[in-house]
């Protein structure tokens, strides 16, 4: 029988069926991170459990980090603790924690791909929502509770019932300025908040295919705020170059026996999948939220929708206006904005971070708007400071951080003030997500940083 | 894990949809390793701008002051993957929650910690609601998972379905690692199958330190 890639990562990796018809998935790589990861450390050591593989488990320190300069445990008060947790967990159970002041810490959707970890056809589990961004290398990755996840550290098995097939082809091809973020932000507008719930999703077509490695992560990153339980990209050539030569990758000849296998990682020609949507790229302009959940996308030359004309909606989209102030009809760019943030796991990689300096070089962001760099990683950093990107940012008057979640959560702290208006390239724009009444309107980098120079929300392809 | 065999008690609406687990456990109320779980439920909601306590929300309602069953809209749970958003349910006595529809992690953290996740067929839903909002907080609802049916004032019991597996894990309170440890033995074998196979999937070590 034809099978889809999911398919045949998900047989590949059945270890069992459990009496209570779950199946029993071995995890290859299990990366966890300080905010989650201490109480499930404390679950088992209260239950007297080991971990058997912590050769195959990686400890990030991410959520709670400060990103200033010369950091310390204390620099963000409330986060101490749990940096100190994760520690000690880490360290009595034998896994490698990536810490503060390691050359590779930051966010450990971005890290995992970026020393090879992440691998064509493997499993993952991260306790993140944000898990399957590692999809983008054609892995299938889990998010998961805090119990699952003590779960995967006793056992290396997730336990879970079959999701089903989702393909998403993307046809056309994407003109400039317009990114996998802009595509990823259509796709939650067009399917809902709940359009891939109970399936793992497979993004195909020439739009993915002509996306570089850190474009598909992007897009597979947002997959969960459509509700999916994973998304992947079928792994090409391009995809093997990108993981050659990463500490973790294999090498010598298991790196050809390996790519051998990676090469027959793909769907079969006449798979069936559960459900099957087609989107049109081409002509697609930057895409950008107006209002309170992800699903709450117009084009860049849009205006705020009237929730009159939703009846179902109405209340809710009428709530949504009400906490971004704003009215039905207003043209998204020339709102004034406050403030910007250009980082996460889902903005954050080296390719983000150049077209957000391409925009601004030479140019300085608007008197009264803040502005903030965060890189997804120490790496990533780096090899922005080698490109003097950071420099680019500074004298257009952005603040450039130390690498970490930051403003996506604030679970560090950074945050906006009440009532302000932020251009965000995180991916969720809950109510009081980056700070106590904070307005996020979501966006790629290049909208971010067209928008800090403009003082307003801008059209980067008319700046 | 505690057993699921039957819940009563007041069943609050809350019906909207999409609500997401930064609406029901803020991030910035999890600033402390042990928050406490019972007062950051809806935290953001029950307040006001000043801090006071904003009367308007049905949580905050004396008749739902001490509430058992949750009631609610699509897609329940969105959002992140943080599991205080099920703990503070717990702490508050809500061991059940009724929706539209669920977000599968939700679902599964429900799952993992004994609070039972139902949903209707769509036309009991709708009664339900009903009958929640008429109830209005003035006598107990009583959900049995044995016999998979809700009962309560203002109508007929309601029957409910949950997928078997689902519902013994909950009925026994099944401890869900040492289900799984039944089967250490081919989780091993496995491991040696592909260490043969895939044996790049079995080792994850620094190409330079030759570790972990
Ligand atoms: S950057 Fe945001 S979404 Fe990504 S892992 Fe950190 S908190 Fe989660």
């Amino acid at each position: 029988m034809p099978k889809t890639l999911f398919d045949k990562i998900w047989d590949a990796h059945l270890v069992a069926r459990r009496m209570d018809g779950r199946d029993l998935i071995y995890i290859d790589r299990h990366v966890l991170h300080e905010l989650h990861a201490p109480h499930a450390f404390e679950q088992l050591q209260k239950q007297g459990r080991k971990v058997p593989r912590p050769d195959l488990t990686f400890s990030m320190q991410d959520h709670t980090v400060s990103t200033t300069p010369g950091r310390t445990d204390e620099s963000n008060p409330s986060g101490a603790a749990f940096l100190r947790a994760m520690r000690e967990g880490s360290a009595r159970n034998g896994i490698r924690v990536f810490d503060l002041g390691d050359p590779e810490q930051g966010i450990s959707h971005v890290v995992a791909p970026e020393v090879g970890m992440v691998l064509p056809g493997a499993t993952h589990a991260v306790p993140d929502s944000h898990a399957s961004t590692v999809g983008g290398l054609g892995a299938l990755a889990f998010g998961c509770g805090t119990t699952e996840l003590a779960h995967i550290l006793a056992t290396q098995v997730i336990a879970m019932k079959r999701p089903k097939s989702m393909r998403i082809r993307l046809d056309g091809a994407l003109g400039a300025h317009v990114t996998a973020k802009d595509v990823a932000l259509l796709i939650i507008a067009r399917l809902g908040m709940a359009g891939g719930r109970g399936h793992v999703v497979e993004y195909a077509g020439s739009a993915v295919r002509a996306m570089a490695m850190e474009g598909r992560m992007t897009l597979c990153n947002l997959n969960i705020e459509m509700g999916g339980r994973s998304g992947f990209v079928a792994p090409d050539d391009g995809t093997f170059a990108w993981i050659a030569g990463r500490p973790f990758a294999p090498k010598g000849a298991q790196w050809d026996q390996a790519l051998a296998h990676w090469r027959t990682l793909r769907s079969d020609d006449d798979a069936i999948f559960d459900t099957e949507h087609v989107i049109d790229c081409d002509g697609l302009e930057p895409q950008i939220t107006w209002g309170t959940d992800p699903s709450h996308v117009v084009g860049i030359s849009g205006r705020v929708p009237d929730p009159a004309s939703d009846p179902k909606r109405r209340a809710t989209l009428e709530g949504a206006l009400a906490y971004m102030g704003l009215t039905p009809g207003t043209p998204l760019a020339g709102l004034p904005i406050d403030r910007v943030f250009i980082g996460s796991c889902t903005n954050a990689r080296l390719p983000d971070l150049e077209a957000a300096a391409a925009v601004v070089r030479g140019r300085h962001i608007a008197a009264g708007v803040k502005a903030l760099v965060v890189p997804g990683s120490s790496t990533v950093k780096r090899a922005a400071e080698a490109k003097g990107l950071d420099k680019v940012f500074r004298d257009a008057g952005f603040a450039w951080g130390e690498s970490g979640c930051s403003m996506c959560a604030g679970g560090n702290g950074d945050k906006g003030e009440p009532g302000e208006r932020i251009v965000s390239t995180t991916n969720r724009n809950f109510e009081n997500r980056q700070g106590p009444k904070t307005r996020t309107h979501l966006a790629s980098p290049a909208t971010a940083a067209a928008s800090a120079i403009a003082g307003r929300i801008a059209d980067v392809r008319s700046l | 894990m505690q057993p699921f065999t039957t819940h009563t008690g007041i069943a609050v609406p809350l019906l909207k949809d999409d609500i997401n687990t930064d609406q029901v456990a803020p991030v910035q109320a999890m600033r402390a390793l042990k928050p406490d779980y019972k007062a950051l439920l809806f935290m953001r909601a029950r307040q006001r701008d000043d801090g006071s306590e904003d009367p308007e929300f049905v949580l905050n309602q004396p008749q739902f002051r001490n509430p058992g069953i949750l009631v609610t809209g699509n897609n329940f749970g969105a959002g992140s993957s943080r599991e205080a958003a099920v703990w503070g349910m717990l702490a508050n006595n809500i061991r059940v929650i009724v929706a539209r529809s669920f977000a599968d992690i939700y679902r599964e953290n429900c799952l993992q910690n004994g609070l039972l996740p139902v949903t209707l067929a769509p036309a009991d839903a709708a009664a339900f609601e009903q009958r929640v909002i008429a109830a209005n907080g003035s006598a107990p609802f009583t959900v049995d998972l044995e016999t998979q049916t809700i009962r309560g004032p203002g109508g007929p019991d309601l029957t409910f379905d949950i997928a078997a597996s689902d519902r013994t894990r909950l009925l026994e309170g099944l401890d869900d690692i040492g289900l799984t440890l039944k089967h250490t033995d081919e989780i091993k074998a496995w491991e040696q199958r592909m260490a043969a196979a895939q044996p790049w999937l079995q080792t994850a070590t620094d190409s330079r330190t030759n570790r972990g």
